[in-house]
């Protein structure tokens, strides 16, 4: 009898071991490959801790990238036809003598440092070998100054090492987690969504600081819903009751950490009277919170957060996150922070690299002291011509980013771009930042390609494979060939001393004692761990600080010039009329990657203004009508979007997710859906300490009837 | 042996995994949909509460759409799993107007389309696709007949409820609470 439920479609042949790319975290799974030759699902791989054999939403719906009918098919040459600038087909052949044509020339006029890479994802190693090999290290990616920076910035000082990507949070064994800016479950980082999961079962307390009821906040046991931009108070204030009400843990801080007089000291004054007066949030509320953290400590995490650039302060809200986590004896403990190991894997052989006679650093003139890695607005604005930029940049390859959504500071980046003698991009789709290149290459997605073994060190170390599960579709072709290609027409071949990307991964296996064939078959090899996950009792552990102990005062800082200890300062709050515009995730969309995935569009094809219902009242909002937003600028939303009006939400701040409004036209169906936070972020807050690009100062207003405006798109 | 599930509001975050992963499954069309995911707010800032659920077919042991299906489409399957048979749908659409979960969709190929539990998969001794993927876990498929499994464990220990129990159903999904 024929039965409603089954496949209609070809039946399985083989599944090929990959490792998901639609966003960091890199699950590994299983692309189900059809004897039609078609990928008909990607499941999760079982033994991958990251993922535990669930992909998340965009993990199953990666397909999605793949059969993009809107996906680049050939390479792209920019064109001045009948006085306008538009894209001509090329052959790769073209495509990479202009490149190298054009390479060769800024070597020679400039210096090879003269050209930067921006980067996200797995190809940009290959882009990073390839400066590396012509002569720059001018590589930049906007997961630093747009996201994690101050974070890790913050982690360093403290602890002397950051939290890592996947984060080296315990959440699967705490008993008390904080998420101060951090949405679990709406940013949808696989594991971490797990393991809340699992603590929520366990019977952990969860405490949410968010002006937004957040899915996670809907799960908390207390909900602190603060008054945005004054988190640094809070995080002052319980550092305030941990100390004074003697609820921190002494033992560990006598033993591991420096400096506590000092920070004793310097938070006498900030009770959680001081905080209430700021924050909004009650003083009891500030003291039970507090209370609940040093019950469950040291299983006790308050969560590092991720997107961290909001005010420019944001280096030391981390340093009062990671002090608090220090307090409570979190960092080395079970339930707390873990220590991390990985499997190092060997470096293909290549010849040495030339040393670079400037790089990034050289950029920053005195600015930005502490930032450890390369900062993305700073390789930009030295792009621009100007007197006094002794350190000009005049090419720029782009991999895997869009920095047209992704970077604030729209006016520097297009005078940027508009200087430049070469710009390169390199993605699978048609996004916005293609309309800018003077080249287009197409990069096939991460279904059809060998790429690195995924061996990032997390609780448990393992090994990763990504082949490819079917064909490159189109003129596609994998990162690494395309850097290899560019590589050869320089001279510079020896650095890419292979034929298929498929012999580097051959030879690395080999020199670990595996075989690729064992891979193709598991997907995923795990190895036991050989050093502690945790302090262990009764060792004279030390920490990666240069004193080997937690700097509670940091005297880097002092040296510095900044604070050696978070202070609060007050922030512009919006005017009348306007409200603080929040932005965050959805989890069935990651960065602005998806807004045109077929797959994922139908659960949430555009994004929605939340508003307070007594906001919708005073402005005559009403549930799905679309309005525009105008930021405190004058600068008006390119497109209208839905109104959501919710209780979820604080009556000073408008939320919305990131990641639509996509305003390049080749992205036939996210284009014009929703509206994009980045062009509404005109006034950024950079961090002195590490260059932070704080997008949390700006404020919208409602505008209800179509504006006036000149319409360019 | 009676199929059902108890799926944990406590642990969903609305991600509707279970709805991509049944798409590729089970070859749903983009734009259809057999299971989705309800949020319903509750209260007033700043005293508010959400409930996150994933929805579908309840296979129901009393059906609707069982009973008013002029062609015996929407038939019984071992384990009390509703089906459509494709080849015997007519596309009148009255199940589709019978059944109070709005679980059902007219396929552009002419048929009724719905959750299947994954069948195929659960003859297989899998879990339906849904099940399988979901990042929290939140969902329990099982044998309700069967003593000692996890969901007959869980609807024991915790408080459940089932959707639109006035409509008389018998709806074999649990939504704990």
């Amino acid at each position: 009898k024929k039965l409603s439920g089954g496949l209609k479609s070809a039946p399985i042949l083989k599944k090929v071991s990959t490792y998901c790319e639609v966003c960091f975290w890199k699950c590994a799974g299983w692309a189900h490959v059809t004897t039609e030759g078609q990928i008909q699902k990607i499941t999760g791989n079982a033994d991958d801790p990251q993922c535990n054999g669930r992909l998340c939403p965009r993990g199953t719906g990666g397909v999605g990238m793949f059969s993009d009918p809107d996906r680049l098919k050939t390479p792209l040459i920019r064109i001045t036809k009948n006085g306008e600038q538009t894209y001509r087909e090329a052959s790769w052949e073209e495509a990479f003598d202009f490149i190298a044509k054009k390479m060769k020339e800024i070597a020679e006029k400039d210096g090879p440092e003269s050209m930067a890479l921006f980067n996200h994802g797995s190809s940009g190693k290959y882009f990073t070998q390839l400066l590396n090999a012509y002569g720059s290290n001018n590589v930049t990616a906007p997961s630093f100054a747009q996201c994690r920076g101050p974070r890790d910035t913050g982690f360093e000082l403290t602890f002397g090492e950051s939290v890592s990507s996947p984060e080296v949070t315990d959440i699967r064994d705490t008993r008390c987690l904080v998420l101060i800016g951090s949405h679990i479950g709406e940013n949808m980082h696989n594991g971490q969504v797990q393991e809340m999961s699992e603590a929520i079962d366990k019977g952990a307390t969860i405490i949410t600081v968010d002006p937004r009821l957040s899915t996670a906040a809907s799960k908390s046991k207390y909900w602190l819903p603060i008054k945005p931009s004054t988190d640094l108070a809070l995080l002052l204030s319980w550092i305030h009751v941990l100390i004074y009400n003697d609820l921190y843990n002494k033992e560990y801080v006598a033993k591991y950490a420096e400096g506590f007089n000092e920070l004793k000291e310097h938070v006498r004054s900030f009770t959680p009277e001081w905080a209430y007066g700021i924050t909004t949030i009650k003083p009891e509320v500030i003291r039970n919170t507090a209370r609940e953290m040093a019950n469950a400590a040291p299983a006790t995490i308050i969560h590092p957060g991720r997107h961290t650039s909001w005010y420019g302060d944001d280096v030391q809200r981390s340093r009062a996150i990671a002090i608090l986590n220090a307090l409570l004896g979190s960092w080395g403990n079970r339930g707390g922070i873990f220590f991390k190991e990985g499997i190092k894997v060997p470096d293909f052989p290549h010849p040495a690299y030339p040393k670079p006679s400037w790089s990034w650093q050289d950029t920053l003139n005195g600015r930005y002291p502490l930032a450890k890695e390369s900062i993305t607005n700073t390789i930009i604005e030295a792009s621009i011509p100007a007197e006094g930029n002794t350190h000009p940049i005049k090419g720029w390859i782009v991999s895997g980013t869009n920095l047209i959504v992704s970077i604030p500071l729209k006016e520097q980046l297009m005078k940027a771009m508009q200087s430049l003698e070469l710009l390169v991009v390199v993605d699978t789709m048609p996004m916005e930042i293609t309309g800018y290149a003077d080249v287009v290459l197409p990069e096939c997605t991460y279904l059809e390609r060998y790429d690195d073994l995924r061996a990032t060190p997390h609780r448990e170390p393992t090994l990763v494979l990504r082949m490819p599960a079917v064909e490159p579709m189109y003129e596609s072709k994998p990162a690494w060939w395309i850097a290899k290609q560019i590589g050869e027409r320089l001279g510079l071949g020896a650095y890419f001393n292979f034929t298929d990307f498929k012999e580097v991964i051959d030879w690395q296996l080999k020199q670990l004692g595996l075989s690729l064939e064992e891979m193709e078959r598991i997907g995923v090899k795990k190895y036991a761990r050989k050093t502690p996950a945790y302090i262990l009792p009764d060792s004279d552990h030390k920490f990666k600080t240069a004193s080997g102990k937690i700097q509670l005062f940091s005297k880097e800082l002092e040296e510095a010039g900044f604070d050696s200890m978070p202070k609060f300062t007050a922030h512009a709050q919006p005017e009348e009329g306007f409200y603080r515009l929040i932005y965050g995730r959805a989890p069935m969309h990651t960065f602005s990657r998806t807004a045109n995935n077929r797959n994922l569009v139908a659960l949430m094809p555009e994004n929605a203004v939340w508003v307070n219902p007594q906001v919708a009242e005073l402005w005559g909002l009403k549930k799905d009508q679309y309005v525009w937003l105008k930021n405190q600028d004058g600068v008006v939303s390119n497109f209208s979007v839905k109104v959501r009006v919710t209780e979820r939400i604080r009556w000073d701040s408008v939320y919305i997710v990131h990641g639509f409004g996509h305003h390049h036209k080749p992205l036939t169906y996210a284009f014009g859906r929703g509206v994009n936070d980045t062009e509404l972020i005109t006034d950024v807050a950079i961090d002195p300490i590490m260059g932070g690009t704080g997008m949390r100062g700006n404020f919208v207003t409602f505008l209800k009837d179509e504006p006036k405006k000149e319409a360019k798109l | 042996m009676r199929y059902a599930m108890a799926i944990d509001t406590r642990k969903c975050v609305g991600c509707s995994d279970c709805v991509v992963a049944c798409q590729t499954e089970n070859n749903v069309p983009v734009g259809f949909c057999r299971d989705w995911v309800v949020e319903v707010v509750d209260g007033t800032y700043p005293n508010v509460s959400i409930e996150l659920r994933t929805e579908r077919c309840n296979h129901c042991d009393n059906s609707p759409c069982v009973r008013c299906c002029p062609t015996g489409a929407s038939h019984f399957e071992d384990g009390g799993i509703v089906l459509v048979d494709h080849d015997k749908c007519i596309g009148c659409g009255a199940c589709i107007q019978a059944c109070p979960y709005d679980a059902r969709y007219s396929h552009p190929d002419g048929y009724v389309d719905k959750c299947t539990f994954c069948i195929h998969r659960v003859r297989e001794g899998k879990n339906p696709a849904c099940v399988s993927v979901c990042p929290t876990s939140c969902m329990n498929f099982g044998d309700l007949d069967d003593p000692n499994s996890k969901i007959v464990n869980v609807l024991k220990n915790r408080k459940f409820k089932s959707l639109a129990p006035e409509a008389g159903t018998k709806p074999q999904i649990f939504y704990l609470v």
